[in-house]
């Protein structure tokens, strides 16, 4: 018996020591998952520190191994080919655990709000019932919100990386499933919290499960998960392209609405508004940044050679982006709103590279992935910054994210007003700004594509975009000083976060070679 | 031997069924049972891929989604629950403190 079955179950390999980014995350993770049941009576208190000394050792730690194995060269199909690494995983996976750890730093701050963290002591109390108030009052804090947020890393990780599409579906349900929870998990305003859970939670599933049923028809078409053998099952097909084109068009929704492009873009202003704050910046660059790798894996890796049929339809969803990321975000009265207008404008911007397909450097202009690579660290150093720095301006009863109270904040502090300004000139696009060569690289990049219809498009939604940025700067620095609003105290957790998010923003812009290069130089998907 | 087109067409059919309900049904729960619903078209989708091509992987992967399916399960009812303690009510219609 047992010898029949052998040549059909054969021990995988697993390269250990290439996947421990992943695994030293994924460690932590379960650890601190324990430390709540097992840290009580006089180890409570401690708890934070505990969760915080994980957070921060795994992530440097993975982060060291991530350039170690760089360094060392390592490349190739991990894990019986379900994970690829190669210069775009490598680049997704240090951005990710840069971006989760200082995200998640934000999370600790206390100072700011009154000696309590942003999020619910107890989550599973029912608001304003009397175990909430006894939770608060014996300040009985829940630590989960570590863990899931490492879990929702460790999911991200994979998820840019993954060779097969049953791993990539694992992987967005890994990192999904935590942010759905940590989006309820607000202190304040938790009725709203809850809701853009539930919002999150409904849309996020139903498209996962567009996804997955996209990866079964590809799958019935292909005959294996693997992007590679897709891609080489389309030169000689055994089935009908009907099949592989529906497939197609339900995977394309799944990892779009994780991009949060139009027209699967409705969950993002709502999510990004409804969530704790610190929740919201973790996910506007880590969740989008894995998506876009996700993405571009498939349809570079898997689906090159249909480039001429995916080309004109990113095109358009393109231009439907952009020009609803921006027209929209002219009205908000609302930073956190606005900022996410924002951020489906930044998706639009993203695609455009994703149309040119660029797959080699020339010259000055980097391929399509190494110009997307560097947008979203550029992108991503302003989010994290731009959100820490929102979780300052409050009121009596919480945060308060509306223009009224941001109206005249040069003049309470001009340190949040001036650095909050580098942030949305970077959002904007100025020159000497990480976000005006990341911009620059997208758009080269699609015009050396041919298409430099989409490139001028691109820039007109730009300027529009620019207005409501500036528009904020404005309020800031030439509006009455609003009464009932002040800027918070905040500890270094969230100072620490917006300096580097600061300085790496003007760095960035002035001295992009180092960066440019480097993504250049890994800015080539492994088949 | 059935023939596996028709078992596809089935399976899209049970998907179709599943995303109009979530379209259109107003309770939480019943959207998501319907979600579940369509992860299970799929997971005859990919048991029917399998027989197609005459591998394992197909089966394999639909006890990876079943797993996965079980996850979402604890999350999706964790949230519904949690409103429904709020506001005696799982309709998608009420909960609109975000509509602007």
């Amino acid at each position: 018996m047992n010898t029949m079955l052998m040549p059909l179950f054969t021990a995988p390999t697993i390269e250990f020591s290439a996947l421990a980014p992943i695994l030293i995350v994924f460690g932590a993770a379960c650890i601190g998952v324990l430390v709540d049941a097992i840290m009580i009576g006089r180890l409570r208190g401690w708890r934070d520190e505990v969760q915080m000394g994980l957070v921060i050792g795994s992530t440097l730690g993975a982060f060291a191994y991530v350039v170690w194995n760089a360094r060392k060269g390592v490349k190739g199909p991990l894990a019986m080919g379900s994970i690829m690494l190669d210069g775009p995983t490598y680049v997704a996976w240090g951005a990710l655990l840069v971006f989760g750890l200082l995200a998640i730093m934000v999370f600790r701050e206390t100072k700011v709000n009154g000696g309590v963290t942003a999020f619910a002591s107890s989550a599973a109390t029912v608001p304003g019932s009397a175990e909430e108030v006894e939770a608060d009052r014996y300040r009985l804090q829940q630590t989960e919100i570590f863990p899931l947020a490492l879990f929702s890393i460790v999911g991200m990780m994979v998820f840019a990386s993954a060779n097969d599409l049953l791993t990539l579906f694992v992987g967005l349900e890994v990192f999904s499933l935590p942010l759905y929870l940590m989006c309820g998990m607000a202190r304040r305003r938790r009725l709203v919290s809850q809701e853009a859970s539930l919002k999150y939670f409904l849309l996020g599933a139903l498209s996962s499960a567009f996804f997955l049923f996209g990866v079964a028809l590809v799958y019935a078409y292909a005959g294996s998960f693997k992007l590679g053998d897709i891609a080489t099952k389309m030169a000689s097909p055994t089935y009908g392209s009907g099949l592989l084109y529906t497939g197609l068009i339900l995977l394309a929704s799944g990892l779009l609405f994780k991009v949060g492009v139009v027209p699967f873009h409705n969950w993002t202003p709502d999510v990004y508004m409804g969530a704790p704050t610190p929740v919201t910046g973790f996910m506007a660059i880590c969740t989008k940044l894995a998506a876009v790798l996700a993405t571009l894996r498939v349809f570079y890796v898997a689906l090159g050679a249909e480039r001429w049929s995916w080309q004109p339809v990113f095109a358009t969803l393109a231009v439907a982006t952009m020009v609803l990321g921006a027209v929209a975000g002219l009205t908000q009265r609302d930073v956190k709103r606005m900022l996410a207008y924002s951020s489906i404008a930044h998706a639009g911007f993203l695609l455009t590279a994703v149309v040119g397909a660029n797959q080699t450097d020339l010259g000055r202009t980097p391929s399509s992935v190494a110009s997307i690579l560097f947008y979203m660290i550029a992108y991503g150093f302003a989010t994290i910054g731009a959100f820490a720095l929102v979780t300052m301006v409050r009121n009596e009863a919480g945060e308060d994210n509306s223009f009224a109270a941001w109206s005249g904040l040069a003049k309470k502090s001009p340190w949040v007003a001036g650095i909050m300004t580098v942030f949305l000139l970077s959002f904007a696009g100025i020159p000497l700004t990480a976000g005006f060569i990341g911009k620059w690289t997208v758009f080269a990049s699609a015009w050396r594509g041919g298409y430099g219809w989409l490139v001028v498009v691109a820039v007109l939604a730009s300027l529009v975009a620019a207005y409501f940025y500036l528009r904020l700067i404005g309020v800031m620095f030439a509006g009455e000083p609003a009464a009932k609003s002040y800027v918070g105290e905040a500890s270094g957790w969230t100072w620490v976060p917006v300096a580097i998010g600061a300085a790496a923003t003007i760095i960035l812009g002035i001295l992009p070679d180092a960066v440019l290069s480097m993504v250049s130089s890994l800015g080539a998907f492994l088949r | 031997m059935t023939n596996p087109e028709n078992v596809l067409m089935l399976a899209g059919v049970l998907f179709t069924i599943g995303a109009l309900g979530v379209m259109l049904r107003r309770n939480a729960l019943v959207a998501f049972m319907c979600i579940e619903l369509m992860l299970n078209a799929a997971n005859l989708a990919l048991v029917t891929g399998s027989t197609m091509n005459g591998g394992l992987d197909g089966q394999v992967a639909s006890f990876f989604v079943m797993v996965v399916a079980a996850a979402e399960v604890v999350v999706g009812l964790a949230i519904i629950m949690t409103i429904y303690r709020t506001r005696r009510t799982t309709s998608v219609d009420d909960a609109n403190l975000l509509k602007l």
